[in-house]
């Protein structure tokens, strides 16, 4: 016999590389690759607005007194002109909640990637560094967790007036410490293993192990916790622009929006200017919140139970005296 | 305990402190004056300047600040500049429309969210907790005001088109001169705060219950013989009090300082409706006093829950 040495394709042994066997995972996941899918199509249609403009040859800031409002100066119902109908100053709502995905999308993402940064950079380096640091900065964390976030973000908008950039500056200043915890827990138990020792007798300085080190163990909360930040990012600024804070009209943002149907309760005389711009909104948080979940099963298989632990110990923490 | 206890106050005081530093930063900070919002637009330079002196404005702001912190303890917030009136009492005149609201709502929520929970928790994986975990990822995702609006259109609109009132469009009616149109104005109110923070108390509940029942004294338990549902109840749900009051906490002390989505969708006047017209009015002793408001709620159930503690869990009773 001399095929003893040769594999036949039965016993091939394929070697999968944790990529693969990630991607694998996360593709048998039916609902978070749905969600993945709207997510991507979300981008290409913000991406595409103008493309949408040109098509229905509708700008979403003019108002189309003649076409666009009924004799009684309501607004239209979805026809023909008019895909999805148009507000309550005759403009076309389709247009208008295209050029929003690109206000909470830009929002959403912007927000949590700087979020993340400052929650990955000081729980960082209050897990790393412990002693009177790790107390201080985690008292910070407990007073910006405890304070009333929506009032204190109406007291700024109300003093340095609703801007695009305010609105982000408020949505990052407190979100970032969800991050903050569970980088600064995971850092903690991760700065005591062996391998962080190995390096430190090999002469690593603190920068080098917590960039080389830790860093990359960090991956998989960093991916998982920022996707989760980003609906409620989006859902912060769509309240504060739906209490007329975040973004300026007449620049088309879904919350901007959905206030517009909210004032004169115009809306119940015009369903579609509630319920498209909600719906994009509902759709778009519950995508990326299924997304983070999907990856969190994906990136590691093991989390939940591990995830379910921690939060036993935090709250045992908190009950000891 | 007592030092525990001592510790917590520290951190009340410190955040106290801190929300205090905050809007009386903004304050000065801002860009606007003061005396233009009071007098109009038409005053001349002799009347601002009169009622920078009135209002102390022309004091060095340290001063300013030590008489702010000074009158606040004693409840003095100063006055609206739009209508004169002291601004603890136009805060007070708001306080029951939200208190109904929280305490409706929280009921509600608590109704809904820890049987779903249970639920989930009892069947992991089967049809069951799909449910379940359908109805927590919902209630995440749902924001508030689209909620709020569309109960709106589909419970009090349609009726209405059809001839008839299901439920009212929103405001406050007292509870003192008749809690049942008290709490039918309510009911919608109290449904949206309810579905949407229900998911929460669901998820925490599900969690904690999956955790707690495989650990040892749940087997003693049901070694020793006792039913399910006891086991369940009184040992396995038992000790989920304990996170579910910390989160209980946080959530009810946030709303009592205004919960200002729903009350804003619902015409409740409330806090958190003052804050948003107080916003639109540039009316700053009020923004500074409901953002105070805001925090003595937090530090108070702050307090509240610490000392829950002790009662429910033995280990913190030493």
């Amino acid at each position: 016999m001399t095929d003893t040495t040769q594999t036949t394709p039965e016993t091939t042994v394929i070697q999968r590389g944790p990529l693969e066997l990630t991607m694998r995972r996360f593709s048998r996941d039916r609902a978070s690759v749905i969600a993945l899918i709207f997510i991507l199509a979300l981008i290409v249609i913000a991406i595409c607005a103008p493309l949408i403009e040109n098509a229905t040859g509708h700008s979403p800031i003019e108002q189309y007194r003649t076409t666009g409002l009924s004799e009684m100066g309501l607004p239209v119902a979805p026809n023909d002109e008019f895909t999805l109908g148009t507000d309550h100053l005759g403009r076309d709502v389709i247009v208008r909640l295209a050029y929003g995905a690109r206000v909470s999308l830009l929002v959403g993402v912007l927000a949590s990637l700087a979020a993340a940064f400052i929650g990955l950079t000081i729980g960082m380096i209050a897990g790393y560094v412990g002693g009177a640091t790790d107390m201080v900065l985690s008292r910070l964390m407990d007073l910006v967790m405890s304070v009333p976030f929506l009032l204190c973000a109406l007291a700024l908008v109300s003093v340095f007036g609703p801007s695009l950039g305010l609105s982000v500056g408020v949505i990052v200043f407190f979100s970032w410490t969800t991050m903050g915890r569970v980088i600064r827990a995971e850092v903690n138990s991760l700065r005591r293993r062996e391998f962080v020792e190995a390096s430190r007798s090999l002469g690593a300085g603190p920068v080098s192990i917590m960039l080389r080190d830790i860093l990359p163990n960090l991956s998989v909360p960093i991916i998982v916790y920022t996707t989760m930040m980003i609906p409620s990012a989006i859902v912060f600024e769509a309240t504060l622009s739906f209490l007329g804070l975040g973004i300026v009209p007449p620049t088309p943002s879904w919350g901007g929006m959905l206030a517009d149907a909210a004032t004169n309760s115009i809306y119940l005389v015009a369903w579609w200017l509630v319920v498209f711009p909600g719906m994009a909104l509902l759709f778009t948080t519950l995508a990326f919140n299924i997304l983070g979940d999907g990856l969190r099963d994906a990136l590691d298989p093991k989390a939940r139970p591990v995830r379910m632990s921690r939060f036993l110990k935090k709250a045992g923490k908190a009950g000891k005296p | 305990m007592i030092r525990y206890l001592l510790k917590r106050l520290g951190f009340s005081a410190l955040i106290l402190f801190t929300l205090s530093g905050f809007v009386f930063f903004l304050f000065f900070v801002a860009p606007g004056d003061p005396a233009r919002v009071i007098a109009g637009e038409k005053a001349t330079e002799a009347q601002l300047v009169q009622i920078r002196t009135n209002l102390g404005l022309d004091r060095p702001i340290p001063e300013q600040y030590f008489k702010f912190i000074s009158k606040a303890v004693q409840g003095d917030l100063g006055f609206s500049y739009r209508n004169q009136q002291p601004v603890t009492k136009l805060i007070v005149n708001r306080i029951p429309a939200t208190v109904s609201l929280v305490i409706g709502g929280v009921i509600f929520w608590l109704l809904i969210g820890i049987p779903i929970g249970v639920m989930s928790a009892r069947h992991p994986g089967g049809f069951r907790d799909r449910m379940g975990q359908g109805f927590i990822l919902l209630g995440l995702s749902f924001p508030t005001f689209v909620l709020g609006m569309l109960s709106l259109y589909v419970f009090y609109f349609l009726p209405k088109q059809a001839g008839f009132t299901l439920f009212p469009a929103g405001g406050y009616k007292p509870f003192l001169r008749d809690p049942i149109i008290w709490a039918w104005h309510l009911f919608l109110p109290w449904m949206t705060l309810a579905l949407v923070t229900a998911a929460v108390y669901a998820r925490l509940t599900r969690g904690h219950l999956l955790q707690v029942m495989g650990e040892d004294y749940i087997r003693t338990a049901r070694s020793k013989g006792l039913s399910e549902r006891t086991v369940l109840f009184k040992h396995g749900l038992r000790s989920t009090l304990t996170p579910l009051v910390t989160q209980l906490g946080a959530d009810i002390a946030l709303l009592l300082g205004g919960a200002i989505v729903i009350e804003q969708i619902y015409g409740l006047q409330g806090v958190g409706a003052l804050a948003v017209q107080a916003v639109n009015n540039q009316d700053r002793p009020i923004i500074i006093g409901v953002v105070l408001l805001g925090g003595l709620f937090i530090v108070v159930t702050n307090i509240v829950v610490d000392l829950l503690y002790a009662v429910l869990d033995p280990r913190v009773r030493r």
